[in-house]
């Protein structure tokens, strides 16, 4: 992995796919948090399959739906931010694993899903399980260490060290 | 300055490689949420729609109101159970399903609903099995009802305050007068009548009389439709030339193929009083369970399904009785012995009508309302309030659409703040996911005939009908649907009819208040 990671030629893709992602969060983020209208209902009340009644559940209760869009906000903020800086790098990636698979879960792409309009066609896989699979790829490639807050404080905390030894 | 140098400052700059963008999507969401609030103040300035809530009906205390029931067949057990009773295996099987299925949400509704305050202390139901349901339906620790054997003695019954009619439509009228004339307070299922002379009659003897009269056209408390009077009232469509509503149904049941129960016979079935003043003719079964197919006691498509689309409109609009009606049609689907159309098509004028305008003076008036049914296909056509400026389509929720080439909104479309693929206004009372179990359930809830909402509570309409209804007899008022709509409803339903039978266009003088352009002979 090290190897890898030091070799610019997999670093690059790797940087801007976490970029990307991150631009993809925060964006998102931003727009329901300027947005004071914005609520999670519709979303969960149109949940379909295994698992709906979970989402319907959450949707019926106006402090639980409450929770859920401070909760769905602010951690797509704590996703965007984190893996566009680099910063808390583990933690945002595996928040985002959990948000992207909870929304997969609401909405899996089965065959008889009929809820949200699609820009093309799924079967089980959808652009959420593919954004899934690149969040489990970037908590493996730390780019954080190279390119990222993390990497300069734990430089930083590395010189005290050395200095106080 | 080289790495070596400085490599703290150098890890710095590769730490904060992502910042840059953070400023350009911060830059980004602060300009499209701006935006997008700014459209939205916009429209919502300029349509002015206020999305009401109607004022609470009035209190439901005091002595128990003392109901008649008048027929107890499916529309009189769905009237039944919105008062609030249900026989005891109906409401186990409800029970049953909402334990099988989570989404299905009727008996939560029906046990959460409001108690209304009534007994039903009569039965008057021509089949002895019904009869047996609808006495176990209204039973309960103090009350049994009593079986009535004809609807004439229940309504001269001392324990009788007031009736609801849910019997063919050829028994409404008789039943009604016969009622009113008692001092009974009758609730009168659609069509209000069977045909024109005894709409006059009816009319005049509510008239006449002191009691609380409601025709059973719940949709008026539907929370969409109270929104769309608002949106007519603030000229938000412009001149309305042309309204579109539909029937679209494709199933036995929602043909009114209904079933013919198993224990039905002239032992269990009151025949006599089933034809009442209808042709004399030998017991049958199919026209005891399967009326609405036969002109001699329904009144076919105009006065079963027209009149809830006629009225839905009429309480937006309020336009009133038509000035010439055209129908054409046939039986093209159900081949069965049937004599109503079940494709069915009539056009409703209104020459001098207008919902307000917002080009120069005299260019638009008049207005055409479109019914289109079939019984053979059940693709959703909706309804559609079509205007100069902008369309509305209705049913539970509704939507508004600005036009493109509208006078009013010229401005706003050249400015991009309003478009004509996206709703200028869009209103979902209920926001949520209901489960509707036949299709032709699906039909009326489609329509908002089925529930409404009423602080985000879904509300079977008919309840909210049924209970306006009895806060007028209790506190006073009068009710949304009364004799004067009625009569309206009535007379356009039968227009139609009598437009489908002829072949003729239907004329109607207001001045003189009657239809002006057929014999005695073709108005029956």
């Amino acid at each position: 992995m090290k190897n890898m990671l030091s070799d610019r030629s997999y670093a690059a893709p790797m940087l801007a796919l976490r970029l990307a992602i991150g631009w993809r969060f925060l964006f998102e983020a931003l727009v329901k948090l300027y947005n004071p209208g914005w609520s999670a209902k519709g979303y969960l009340l149109s949940s379909e399959g295994w698992f709906s009644f979970f989402f319907h559940w959450l949707a019926g209760n106006e402090t639980l739906l409450r929770a859920v869009d401070f909760l769905n906000t602010f951690g797509l903020l704590f996703v965007g931010l984190g893996l566009l800086l680099g910063l808390f790098y583990k933690a945002a990636t595996i928040t985002g694993l959990v948000l992207l698979s909870l929304y997969y879960l609401a909405h899996p792409p089965i065959l008889s899903n009929s809820g949200i309009p699609a820009e093309g066609n799924y079967f089980l896989v959808d652009n959420v399980l593919i954004l899934t699979v690149a969040m489990w790829a970037l908590l493996k490639f730390r780019t954080n260490l190279t390119y990222g807050l993390d990497g300069y404080i734990l430089s930083k905390k590395g010189e005290r060290i050395s200095q106080t030894a | 300055m080289s790495e070596i140098e400085n490599p703290g400052r150098r890890s710095l700059l590769k730490g904060l490689i992502g910042a840059p963008f953070i400023g350009a999507i911060w830059g980004g969401a602060i300009f499209k949420s701006r935006r997008d609030q700014s459209i939205r103040e916009e429209i919502l300035k300029e349509l002015n729609i206020e999305v009401e809530t109607p004022a609470p009906l009035g209190p439901v205390s005091g002595d128990p109101i003392r109901i008649g029931i008048i027929g107890y067949g499916i529309r009189g057990k769905q009237l039944a159970q919105a008062l609030g009773f249900l026989p005891q295996a109906d409401l186990k099987a409800l029970k049953e399903a909402a334990l099988a299925n989570k989404n299905d949400r009727r008996y939560q509704d029906f046990i959460s609903q409001e108690n209304l305050n009534v007994r039903i202390t009569g039965v008057c139901e021509l089949f002895d099995v019904r009869a047996e349901e609808a006495i176990d339906a209204g039973t309960t620790d103090n009350n049994k009802p009593k079986r009535y054997r004809t609807y004439q003695e229940m309504v001269e019954s001392k324990d009788i305050d007031a009736v609801i009619i849910a019997t063919p439509d050829h028994l409404h009228a008789p039943m009604s007068i016969a009622a009113v004339k008692a001092g009974k307070h009758v609730y009168v299922e659609k069509c209000m009548t069977h045909n024109v002379a005894e709409t006059y009659e009816l009319y005049d003897v509510v008239k006449n009389s002191n009691i609380v009269f409601q025709v059973g056209h719940q949709h008026r408390q539907t929370q969409s439709y109270i929104t769309a009077k608002d949106i007519i009232r603030k000229k938000v469509l412009g001149h309305v030339s042309l309204v579109q509503t539909t029937t679209n149904r494709n199933t036995d049941n929602g043909a009114w193929q209904y079933h013919i129960h198993e224990k039905a016979s002239p032992e269990t079935i009151d025949w006599e009083q089933f034809l009442g003043p209808a042709p004399k003719i030998p017991f049958n079964k199919e026209h005891f369970f399967r009326w609405r197919k036969w002109w001699a006691y329904g009144t076919g498509l105009s006065g079963d399904l027209l009149t809830h689309d006629f009225d839905s409109i009429n309480c937006i609009l309020n336009m009133g009785i038509p000035k010439y009606v055209t129908a054409s049609g046939g039986i093209y689907t159900h081949r069965d012995g049937r004599e109503v159309p079940d494709v069915f098509q009539v056009t409703m004028e209104y020459p001098d009508f207008s919902t307000g305008s917002s080009q120069e003076p005299g260019k638009e008036k008049g207005m055409t309302f479109l019914y289109s049914a079939t019984l053979g296909n059940q693709y959703n056509r909706g309804t559609l309030l079509m205007g100069h400026d902008a369309t509305m389509s209705l049913g539970a929720t509704l939507e508004v659409h600005a036009d493109r080439a509208s006078t009013r909104y010229r401005d706003l479309m050249r400015q991009g703040i309003m478009d004509d693929d996206t709703p200028v206004f869009s209103y979902n009372p209920a926001q949520g996911v209901d489960a509707v179990t036949s299709a032709t359930a699906k039909y009326f809830a489609q329509k908002g005939l089925l529930y409404t909402y009423r602080d985000g509570k879904r509300v079977d309409s008919a309840h909210l009908h049924l209970k306006e209804w009895l806060v007028c007899i209790r506190n006073g008022g009068k009710p949304s649907c009364g004799i004067e709509e009625g009569f309206e409803e009535a007379i356009s339903a039968h227009m139609a009819t009598l437009s489908y039978k002829t072949g003729k266009r239907v004329e109607w003088d207001h001045s003189q208040r009657k239809i002006v352009n057929l014999s005695e002979e073709e108005m029956i």
